[in-house]
Parts: structure tokens; sequence; C-alpha cells
């Protein structure tokens, strides 16, 4: 038990020490500090997730020597798989952001970066180690608010502020919806810990409502449709590195906190729980991945994706909430453990496309990939990674993403086992929908890839660009290390999370077998793979057909030659195709979810119109859910402001009066409430 | 086990040595049915022998990612016949991976070819990466779905075990869910290996084409991998529409009998496919491209009547 105390002690006072270094040391010192603190912090999480998954041990913490009473933690198997995902992604983030920042330097607030940094991965930790609702909605609004001041750190860009003000806006809306259920859950004692939650007895109504709530509390920080509006605006404007930690680990914690509540401490609920949830996770899966295709800004691209892979890790949990609903639960356990085995791939994988992203934002100063490509020679290591990252995200075995999607359609055929045929029928469209995701995904990350990193560069700044530095380095090939491994051991990732699920009523982990051999095997529909020998198989296939190449005499000759093109002498970059370009097709064919708007003025010659002086083509693509949804919302919101500003006149007697009556309403309601 | 491993090495070999073929083999017949003399069955080959004796030239500006995308194009297509059973089943990698691991390698290898699409640069290439990723994409719902059609009646996606329960149960082949996928799954076979009307693989310089403008800029020895493993393909698609949907004459014991009858019935299966292909494409023009989508969607409908019959008829 020592070690557990010891790896928490760690924890606990690593990231503050980060925070204040950060706050006092400036300079280049003070970001490595940063770095050591933040990087030892998570190193530390890591550590104590791994010991507390290996050895099944459940360390608890009530913090006497706080101020604050009531704070107590306790690290059960799903805590210590989400103290994982932070300590991989935080450790590569921080290591990252010590050269990524060195770039701010004289420019933004390097101590505030730094410290917010720290805090936010402090209350990272803390929320999923938290057993009570305060603990937990502290953590929670330590994480938002410092997550709002690293959004705002560039905010003489244009797009910043607005960015913030959506994030800060939608998270409360979440924050309130949150504390309203945590409020329902445990009877107006918000210190009454997990435990008592757990057993508490609702009614029906009760639970029902706490279910929605969280939903929607959840749903707003994970960024599922149609919450996820403010997510890909604040994810871009963030620093690179703190992009990859948002899109990697904050709002895995929507995720965190939905398989907490629903599944935890509500044990599962009646079939329409899991409907709702497995909708809106396709409605987002999908959503993200169309918007991400319009998008031709890497990082807005990128925070599209997270919406898209969020939609699938509910696609999961949905799924395993209705096997639950249906009283079976090995396919429960199935779907709640491909649904999490996802959240850590996503968080790999996601963070290193963000990193790599921020080293070409780093180097060529744009994130337009219009203005991109030729990186592949200039940025080799960069490129490398953001391929695997790239693949990965696409689902294309035997890396980490097809892993888990794997499993969670292993998870969706096992719907055939739900008694009902017409509610079985929804797992065959989730099926579909999730493959056609997938297919797009994989449309998408070579349109991303390809013109960002092939061909001629675009621009003077994309021709000059230079290699990131090597922290940056080590943070980009971490994370793609780690999305190898994940890909590659599903036999031991699988068992370990459904171990993992031990503490939880709702699933059986008994039930399930998956075995330990090294074909995959599910349980309930049965299906079978294997991640490593597929990749030697392929490996050795590959260089059998090389070896193959020399050994029976193909020619070996090899010559450069210009891009063949039709005739024409020599080739520009306004020849290739583009961003925009690539997804035409797919724009035409989704043009009624789009609704692109287009101006075409051509300009001809005044003696023929068969003479062409000049064309301007624009086209845009904007969101109509944000339209349609939110503008009837943000003119009632400005009304009803508008409207209560009147009682701020700026008169001090006025605001007299209202202290007054404040205060007589108030004594009059304790009163009466005796 | 050894026999296995054998059995396992042979039918990767002969899936590599009749690939050629098949694509010469519908090529041939189309011409017969046009009265066209046409090439013999066997060009295909002296095509890639020729490629492979031939100076490779590369665009100065692609990167090391074109010359290795041919390897992964051709290792993942013969990864498949590793995985797919053409001759026998179960076949010792059949734990390996199941028809979601056999689609999912298919689109390693295009999505690979489609990023050397892109690499040097040539509008003909973007172009051809976008259309094919576009196809790919629109493609997968309904692969899914023929996917869960099938393995909802076997209980498993494995393939070794599509093809037993279908054995065991010859009722199960006529049944609408298995004949409505096989339906959808025919349509993705054409969409996939790039055949009429989605694609037209007899022109290399017209706006419409797909495969083609993608490989444009390959010669040599790559284009021969790259050449070889379309036709791979082909006849992954072909012997998985043949096997999984009407898997008599898969041989099920390794006796030399039963795998001759394999050997005999795989081809006869492949040479009634080429027939129909070869006819279809003589009958029908290729499709506008935005045309596409919505025969796609036509066997996106069929693979769901498919899934929600065999859902129903249980």
């Amino acid at each position: 038990m020592a070690l557990t105390d010891l790896l928490l002690t760690v924890l606990l006072l690593a990231y503050p020490t980060g925070a204040l270094a950060a706050l006092g040391v400036g300079g280049a010192a003070g970001r490595r500090l940063v770095a050591a603190c933040g990087c030892t912090g998570s190193l530390a999480g890591l550590a104590l997730g791994a010991v507390c998954l290996g050895r099944g041990v459940v360390p608890t913490l009530a913090a006497p020597f706080l101020p604050l009473t009531g704070l107590a933690l306790r690290v059960d198997g799903l805590s210590a798989f989400f103290l994982v995902v932070v300590g991989v992604v935080g450790g590569a983030v921080t290591v990252y952001g010590a050269g990524y920042s060195a770039a701010y330097e004289g420019r933004y607030s390097l101590r505030l970066l730094g410290a917010m940094l720290n805090v936010l991965l402090l209350s990272l930790c803390v929320q999923v180690m938290a057993d009570n609702a305060l603990t937990f909605l502290m953590a929670w609004e330590a994480m938002s608010l410092s997550a709002y001041s690293m959004v705002l750190t560039e905010h003489d860009r244009p797009g910043t502020l607005r960015a913030a003000h959506w994030y800060i806006a939608v998270t409360h809306a979440g924050f309130a919806a949150l504390v309203a259920m945590f409020l329902l859950l445990s009877a107006g004692d918000l210190t009454a810990s997990f435990a008592s939650m757990r057993s508490a007895s609702l009614t029906p109504g009760v639970r029902d409502a706490a279910f929605a709530l969280a939903l929607l509390g959840f749903g707003t920080k994970a960024g599922l449709a149609p919450l996820h509006v403010w997510l890909p605006m604040a994810h871009p404007v963030a620093p690179s590195h703190v992009s990859a930690l948002m899109s990697g680990v904050v709002i895995k914690m929507g995720v965190y906190g939905f398989v907490r509540v629903a599944v935890d401490l509500l044990v599962g609920g009646p079939p329409w729980w899991g409907g709702l949830v497995l909708g809106v996770g396709t409605l987002s899966a999908l959503l993200g991945v169309l918007y991400a295709l319009m998008e031709h800004d890497l990082k807005r691209l990128l925070a599209y994706h997270s919406v898209e892979n969020i939609g699938i890790i509910f696609i999961g949990i949905g799924a395993g909430l209705m096997f639950r609903s249906f009283a079976l639960p090995a396919l429960a356990a199935l779907g709640i453990v491909a649904g999490l085995y996802h959240t850590i791939n996503h968080a790999c994988f996601k963070g290193l496309l963000f990193l790599g992203a921020g080293s070409v934002l780093h180097a060529t100063g744009t994130r337009n990939m219009e203005e991109l490509g030729g990186l592949v020679k200039r940025m080799p290591r960069t490129a490398l990674c953001f391929l695997v990252g790239s693949c990965a995200i696409s689902a294309l075995p035997p890396l980490n993403g097809f892993a888990s999607e794997w499993l969670v359609f292993q998870t969706l055929l096992g719907g055939s086992a739900i008694p009902q045929p017409e509610i079985a029928v929804i797992m065959p469209i989730a099926v579909a929908m999730l493959a056609l995701t997938s297919g797009l995904a994989a449309a998408c990350f070579v349109k991303a890839f390809g013109i960002t990193f092939l061909a001629i560069p675009r621009s003077p700044e994309a021709a000059r660009a230079q290699e990131a530095p090597g922290s940056m380095q080590i943070g980009m090939a971490t994370l793609a290390v780690a999305c190898v491994a994940l890909g590659l051991t599903p036999f031991v990732v699988v068992p370990v999370l459904a171990s993992s699920l031990a503490g939880l009523r709702a699933v059986a982990p008994a039930a399930v077998t998956f075995s330990l051999a090294l074909p995959l095997q599910v349980a309930g529909p049965s299906g079978q793979m294997s991640p490593p020998i597929l990749a030697l198989g392929l490996v050795l296939l590959a260089t059998l057909a090389w070896l193959a190449l020399r050994v029976l005499g193909a020619d070996r000759r090899l010559r450069r030659g210009d891009t063949w093109g039709c005739g024409r002498i020599g080739q520009t970059p306004r020849m290739e195709y583009t961003a925009t370009a690539f997804a035409e097709p797919l724009r035409r064919v989704f043009a009624e979810l789009y609704r692109p708007t287009r101006d075409l003025s051509i300009d001809f010659h005044p003696a023929s119109r068969y003479f062409v002086q000049s064309i301007e083509y624009r086209s845009e693509v904007h969101p109509w859910i944000e339209r349609v949804l939110y503008d009837p919302l943000l003119r009632g919101f400005r009304a009803a402001a508008g409207w209560i500003r009147r009682l701020q006149a700026g008169s001090l007697h006025l605001y007299l009066l209202y202290l007054t009556l404040a205060f007589v309403i108030l004594l009059t309601a304790t009163r009466w409430w005796r | 086990m050894t026999i296995g491993y054998a059995l396992e090495a042979a039918q990767a070999a002969l899936a590599l040595l009749l690939a050629p073929g098949l694509v010469g083999l519908v090529r041939w017949l189309k011409a017969r049915l046009q009265n066209r003399r046409g090439a013999p069955a066997w060009q295909p080959y002296w095509e890639l022998a020729k490629l492979f004796q031939k100076e490779v030239v590369i665009s100065s500006n692609a990167s090391w990612l074109f010359r290795v995308a041919p390897f992964v194009v051709f290792a993942s297509a013969v990864a498949v016949t590793l995985l797919v059973p053409i001759l026998a089943v179960p076949l010792p990698f059949d734990g390996v991976g199941d028809l979601l691991v056999v689609v999912y390698l298919l689109l390693l290898g295009t999505f690979f070819l489609s990023l050397a699409g892109l690499d040097p640069g040539s509008p003909f290439g973007g172009m051809g990466a976008s259309r094919e990723m576009t196809v790919a994409a629109l493609a997968e719902p309904t692969v899914a779905l023929a996917i869960f059609a099938l393995a909802l009646s076997a209980g498993s996606t494995n393939l070794g075990q599509i093809v037993a329960r279908t054995t065991a149960n010859p009722a199960a082949a006529l049944s609408p869910g298995h004949l409505l996928a096989f339906g959808a799954l025919f349509v993705v076979t054409l969409a996939e290996t790039g055949r009429l009307p989605v694609d037209n693989p007899a022109t290399h310089l017209e706006l419409t084409m797909i495969h083609e403008a993608m490989v444009l800029e390959y010669s040599g020895r790559y284009l021969a991998l790259i050449e070889w493993a379309a036709g791979l393909k082909l006849l992954i698609f072909f012997s998985m529409l043949g096997n999984l949907f009407v898997p008599w004459g898969v041989a099920a014991t390794l006796t030399p009998a039963a795998l001759a009858l394999a050997v005999v019935s795989l081809a006869v299966k492949l040479g009634v496919l080429a027939v129909v292909v070869a006819v279809l494409e003589t009958r029908i023009a290729k499709l506008r491209l935005f045309r596409v989508p919505e025969l796609l969607s036509v066997s996106f409908v069929l693979a769901l009547l498919a899934v929600t019959s065999s859902f129903l008829l249980r």
C-alpha cells in the first residue's frame, strides 16, 4: 500500500510545485521546470493507475490536511484507467510544451500558461479520483477555468475571444446541469460519498431526470452533437499542446463522468437510455466527420474529428447500457470496454495529431492546409508521426484505432441477442453509420496528410519549414509509440479494462471471457483477430515482396523525372490538387447537409464572351445546425440580458434597496422554512 | 498443422498466380462479346513481366511514401488472400482476422495508394485519390451491413465459420437475407475493384477515371506490384462472393480429392462471375461520377433489407 500512497503524494505535490514554479521562474528555466514538474506528476499518475489496475488495490484518501473539509479521493478501477489516460497524454504534452512554448517568449504570458497547465493536469487527476460530488465539482470547475485561461493565451488573434466566450458559456451551462444532477442523486448533501449514492433508492422519475442531466452536462464537455459547437472553435485557438490535452483528455472527462454516473451510480436504466446515447453517439460521429471533411484549417479539422471519436465512444457505451437493460451483462461489459478502449486510443492518436499540427504551425506559421505541402521532406519525423496518427484515427489495422473500432463493431453485432427485433434493428443501422464514419475519416485523413505533407509546398513559408526541436519530437514520438503499442496488444488491454470494471455493478466482469491467448476473442458475438500476427504478417509480406524483386532480378534502375503534365513545361503549386478540390465530390454527395454557399463571378473579355479574363470562385460551408439551434437561443439570451441590465442602473440608492430587499426576503424565507 | 500452413501458402500462391489471368479473362470475354478479337487472357502476365523488366521513373516531387506505398498495397492484398477461404476451411490463420479485418486491410491499401496519388503533385493523381476515397467511403456502410447479415446467420464474423454454417444448413443460402446481401456485395465489388459502371478499367486519359488516374505516375516494378494487387483484389472479391454465399466445393477436409474439387469449383465460380461482369460491362455505360452515390445507396438499401429480413425471419 505504501507505494500507492507515495505515488499519490508525488502526484498531489508535483503539479502545484510546477504551477508555483511557473509563476516564480520565467524564461527557459521556467519552461523546463514546468515541463519537469508536469511530467513527474503525469508519470506518478500513470504509475499509480498502472499499480491499481495491476494489483486491483483501491487506495482512498480523505483530506484532513486541507482547510475545506469534505474532500475525498478514492482510486477504483475506472479512476485508475483514466489516471493512465491523463498520465500518458499529460507526460507527452508537457515535454512537448517545453519546446513549443519557447516561441511564445516575450509575446504572451508564459507564466500563466505554465501555471494553468499544471493546474489543469492536477484537476484532471483529482477529478477522476473524486469520491464525492463536492470534490468532483470543484475539480471540474478548476479544469474548465484553467482550460479557459489557456484558450485565451493568444488573445490578440482574431477569433480567440469569441471561441473562449462560447467555451465558457457552454461549459457553465453544463456545470449547472451537473450540480443539479448531483443534488438529485445525493438528496441535497454534496459531501455524501459516491458509495451512499449507489445505494440510494430513487424513484424512476428522479433517476430519469438525473440521467438526462448527466447526458446534458457531460455531453457539453465531451462535445456530443448538438452540444459540440464550442469545441471546433475553442480547441484550435489554444496553444497546440493545450489543444492536444483538451482534445485528448479534457473532453474524455465527459466520458468518465458519464460512465461514473450512468453505469456506476445509477447502475443502468430503461432501454431508452441506451438508445438515446447510441443515437446521440451516432449523430456525433457522422456530423463530426462530415464537417471535418469540409475543414481546411488543420486544427479545426482535428477538432471536428474529436466530435466524431467521442461519438464512437458513446456508441460503445450506449450499446453497453442498452444490453444492460436487456439483462445481457457480458455484452454490456463488452460495449463499455470497447468505449473505454477507444477513449485511451483516441487520447493517444488525437494528442499525437494535435502535436503534429502544432509542429507544422510552429514551422510554417499557418494552419491553413491550402498553404502547406511538401513537408514530408522538410519535417520527416513530424510527418512520420502524423502518418501514424492518421492511420490510427482512420482505423487501419494493425493500429489502435482499428482494435477499438473492431470491438465496437463486435458489440453492435451482438445486437442480435436483443429479444425484441424492433429494437434490435437499431444496431445494424448504427453499424452502417459507424462504417460510413470510418470510411469518411480515412478519406479525410488522406486529405489531411496528403495535402499538408506531400507534393510541392504551396507557400514560401511551407518551403522554408524546418524540423521541430527535440523536445517536441520526443512528445510526438511517445504518443506514436503508444498508438502502435495499444494497437498490437488488445489481448492485454481488454482483460485489464474488463477487470477495471469489476467495481461496477451494472456489468458483470465475470461474464466476460476475453481469451488471453494471442487471437483476441470476444465472448458474445464471437469474432477473432490477432493484431500482432497481422502486423508481423504485413511486414513479412512487404519484405518478401521487396526481396523477391531483388532476387528474381526485376529491373532496379530508378530515374527521377518531372511529374507528367500533358506536355506543359514546369510545374507550379497552383497545378496541384487542393484540399477543397479533394473534398469536392463528398461535398456534392452531402450537399443537402452542408448547404454550401457559392459565389462565382466570371470576368469576360469585352469583345467576346468566349474569352475569360478572370474567374473568382468562393464557396463556404457554414454548419447550419449552429444557425438553427443556437441563434434563437442567443437572441433570447441577449434580450434577457438587455432586460436584466435595467436592474443595474448605476444608482447607489437602487443597489441599497436591492440589498435591503434581499436581506429581508432571505430572513423571512428562513423563518418560514422552519 | 503443417499441412494447414502449406495449404495457406498454396492458396496465396494460387491467388497470386490466377489474379492476372482473371483480369485477362474478363478483358478477353468483353472483347469477344463486343465482336473484337481481343488480347488473349494471358496477356496481363506478359504485361507484368514487361513491367518488372522496365526502369522506374519517379517524379522529382515524390517522397519515400511513393516508393513504400506499392509494397503496402501488395502486402495487404496478399495478407487478405491468406485470410479469405479461397480453397478450404478452416484455415490456420482463421483466428488472425475476420471479415472486418479483411475489409479494413483492403482499406489500408486504398489509403496508401491514395496518398501516393497525391505525392507527385499531379492534378490527375489528386483527382483519382479524391474519387477513390469517396467511393471507398460510400461503399463502406454497405460492406458493414453485408457482413452483419452474414454474421447474423452464422453467429460469427469469422470467415471459416460463415462458410461452415452455410454448408451445414444449405437452406440458409436461399434465405432472403443471404440473397439480398449477395446483391449488395456484388455492387460493392464493382465499385471497389474499379469496374463499370463506377470506373472504367479500359481507359487511361479520361476525366472520369478513378483508379487509373491515381496510379498514373507509377511505372516499372512499382506499377507491376500495384496492377498485380488490383488483380488480387478482383480475385478476392470474386472468391468471397463465390465462397461465402455459395460455399459448396470449398474443401472441409484436406484430402487430395476435396482439394481438387475445391480448385475446380473455384475455377467455375470465378469463370461464372467473370462472364457476368463481362456481360454487364458490355451492356451498361459508365455512370457519371455524381450518379455513383445513387448506385451505392441502392446497394446500401439492399444490405439494410438483408439485415432486417434476417432479424425478422429468425
